[in-house]
């Protein structure tokens, strides 16, 4: 018998309806696995006695006939969704020790539909970085080795607990949350697919806020018809989020069947600069041939702004975070460290709460936001915002995806030298643009480099038309024939 | 651009972040790097453009101005750091 970790949603699914194996012998199987991955601290809080009990309760209702979509499923959830009576801290001090009394839209839709949840994943501090290494609970380390290089390496960020507990098969699923590539950069690192979905699509309520104009939550899984189950699972409207869209969630998983035979495809010149990594270029062309074999045709596109999406990033996503971050001043939850004053412990307590990038990021926020400097740095982020979503609104005029990579590099090193905050935020220059824009997009592993590490291509499509971008990724994922980490035995 | 010394402290005491003397310097030696590579978005013309302000284009819904949620005050200060008689507490603001 195959390893019961080794299976996919998708697989696991039907296995369980016809009674191969329980729920509890597949939460079983994955909680061991956990065990014995314990040194990439993917997780920051396991939870194996929730994770038992909602698997028997899980096999109850196959028994009686009464399966949810994702019944008996066991995944990760990102820590930064509040789940009922079990921590949450965003992967920061100043929350540690919180136990929300109310659990996530996302996190709940998951458990109705019948998952198991393992325990709280790993990222970057508040989700502000692109490697985990920003997280208070130490960095993750990716499942993956490089074949020539003895180095730990990173699984991307911020999702990089989930990506590197899908990747090493210690969850069959987890979600993720993408505010400029979160979900996607990590993907790429690890090997796996990651979902962003259209902003709107997911509601964000009960999930740690960083930047709400931006933050959407999506599927992190081994295949892309795992993200869609997944996907449909997450979505929906709620009354509870004001920026959720009171929209029908369609099938996504119908739409894998599709192909891509008669589709326009994108191919934006502006993600082409001077000195792109020759392999991540490669893999790019790669991925056309595979789409023009399928009978898409490509069209090439003009994304005009692309170069400033990043700068208008690192303003809007700042300013909406220190407003956001304003609320952890150890009164209601959290980290307090007393003080003289009000003030004063308000100070302190911030000061020994949050990690040296979120506190760039707040004083970052503040001074663009401060009076004298709002309409020179947000109003105009604000503005060429709106140009960077009409690049995407002109481009849809000719095309009905895009294919992009989905990061310039393979993932580095946790110990290469990061001291520089601006040559970190590149990792996102890819995937930032779509989060600016409020649109869909996903990341497919495609291939291997020279040192037999993954990398990405990135699909991006038209806002509420996952169901393309979905069709796009399974052509991709066919032609790719990616080379999937071993089970570890 | 370059943030000073005097800046960093004015906006830290804004953002209630106490920072050390020591690290100002080395604060507004970053952020000015920074701030110096977001400087490029002034090459872009913005005239007559209206700011993007959200991530979608939906309108906001509206929904009746009625309680929904209450009576829930131990929930509501599980976590705090110190509550007392039903109120979350903090150091003495008025003397």
């Amino acid at each position: 018998m195959t390893s019961l970790t080794s299976l996919t949603i998708a697989e696991a699914r039907d296995k369980l309806a016809t009674k191969e194996f329980t729920a509890l012998e597949l939460t079983e199987a994955h909680l061991a696995a956990m065990e014995r991955a314990k040194d990439l601290n993917a997780f920051i809080v396991t939870t194996p006695e929730i994770a038992r009990d909602r698997a028997r309760a899980s096999d109850v209702r196959i028994q009686s006939g009464k399966a949810g979509a994702l019944e008996g499923i066991p995944l990760g959830i990102k820590d930064l969704f509040c789940t009922e009576g079990v921590q949450t801290t965003a992967a920061s001090h100043i929350l540690e020790g919180f136990v929300p009394q109310y659990e996530s839209t996302v996190s709940q839709k998951l458990r109705d539909a019948g998952s198991v949840m393992l325990g709280k994943l790993n990222l970057d501090e508040f989700a502000m970085g692109s490697s985990n290494q920003t997280s208070y609970f130490g960095p993750v380390k990716s499942p993956w080795k490089a074949n020539n290089r003895n180095v730990t390496l990173v699984p991307g960020g911020s999702s990089g607990g989930s990506a590197a507990a899908v990747s090493g098969y210690l969850a069959m699923g987890a979600t993720g949350t993408d505010t400029g590539g979160s979900i996607r950069q990590p993907a790429a690192f690890c090997g796996i697919v990651g979902v962003k979905p259209t902003y709107g699509r997911c509601s964000r309520w009960g999930v740690v806020a960083f930047a709400s104009s931006l933050d959407q939550a999506g599927p992190m899984t081994r295949t892309v018809r795992d993200s869609a189950i997944m996907l449909k699972v997450m979505c929906g409207h709620d009354p509870k989020d004001s920026t959720s869209a009171p929209m029908a969630v369609p099938d996504f998983e119908a739409a894998l069947n599709k192909g891509v035979k008669g589709l326009r495809i994108g191919i934006p010149k502006e993600y082409r600069p001077d000195g792109l990594n020759a392999e991540v270029a490669a893999l790019w062309d790669k991925g056309m041939q595979w789409l023009k074999d399928a009978g898409a045709t490509l069209v090439d596109i003009s994304l005009p702004h692309t170069k400033s999406a990043l700068p208008t990033y690192y303003i809007v996503a700042p300013a909406e975070a220190s407003s956001n971050l304003a609320r952890y001043d150890g009164v209601r939850y959290g980290l307090r460290v007393p003080g003289k004053s009000l003030d004063d412990m308000y100070g302190k307590t911030r000061a020994a709460g949050f990690g040296a990038e979120v506190r760039r990021r707040i004083l970052i926020g503040t001074y663009v936001l401060s009076a004298g400097y709002y309409d020179a740095y947000y109003l105009k982020a604000q503005k060429v915002r709106a140009l960077i979503a009409k690049d995407f609104t002109d481009a849809f005029e000719k095309c009905d995806a895009i294919l992009t990579p989905t990061a310039p590099s393979a993932a580095f090193g946790l110990d290469d030298k990061q001291d520089d905050p601006v040559a970190m935020y590149l990792n996102d220059v890819f995937t930032v643009p779509a989060s600016l824009a409020g649109i869909p997009g996903a990341s497919v592993p495609a291939g291997l480099n020279s040192e037999g590490l993954p990398l990405g291509l990135q699909v991006l499509a038209k806002r509420w038309d996952e169901e393309t971008l979905f069709s796009v990724c399974q052509v991709l994922e066919d032609a790719a024939k990616f080379p999937y980490l071993k089970v570890p035995a | 651009m370059s943030l000073d010394k005097a800046t960093i402290r004015r906006v830290a005491t804004l953002a209630r972040i106490e920072l050390p003397e020591a690290e100002l310097e080395a604060t507004a030696q970053q952020l000015s790097g920074i701030f110096n590579w977001i400087e490029q978005l002034r090459e872009v013309n913005t005239d007559n453009v209206a700011p993007m302000s959200g991530g979608t284009d939906l309108k906001l819904p509206w929904r009746a101005d009625a309680v929904t949620d209450g009576g829930i005050t131990d929930k509501v200060l599980a976590n705090a750091p110190e509550a007392q008689d039903g109120f979350f507490a903090v150091p003495k603001v008025v003397e």
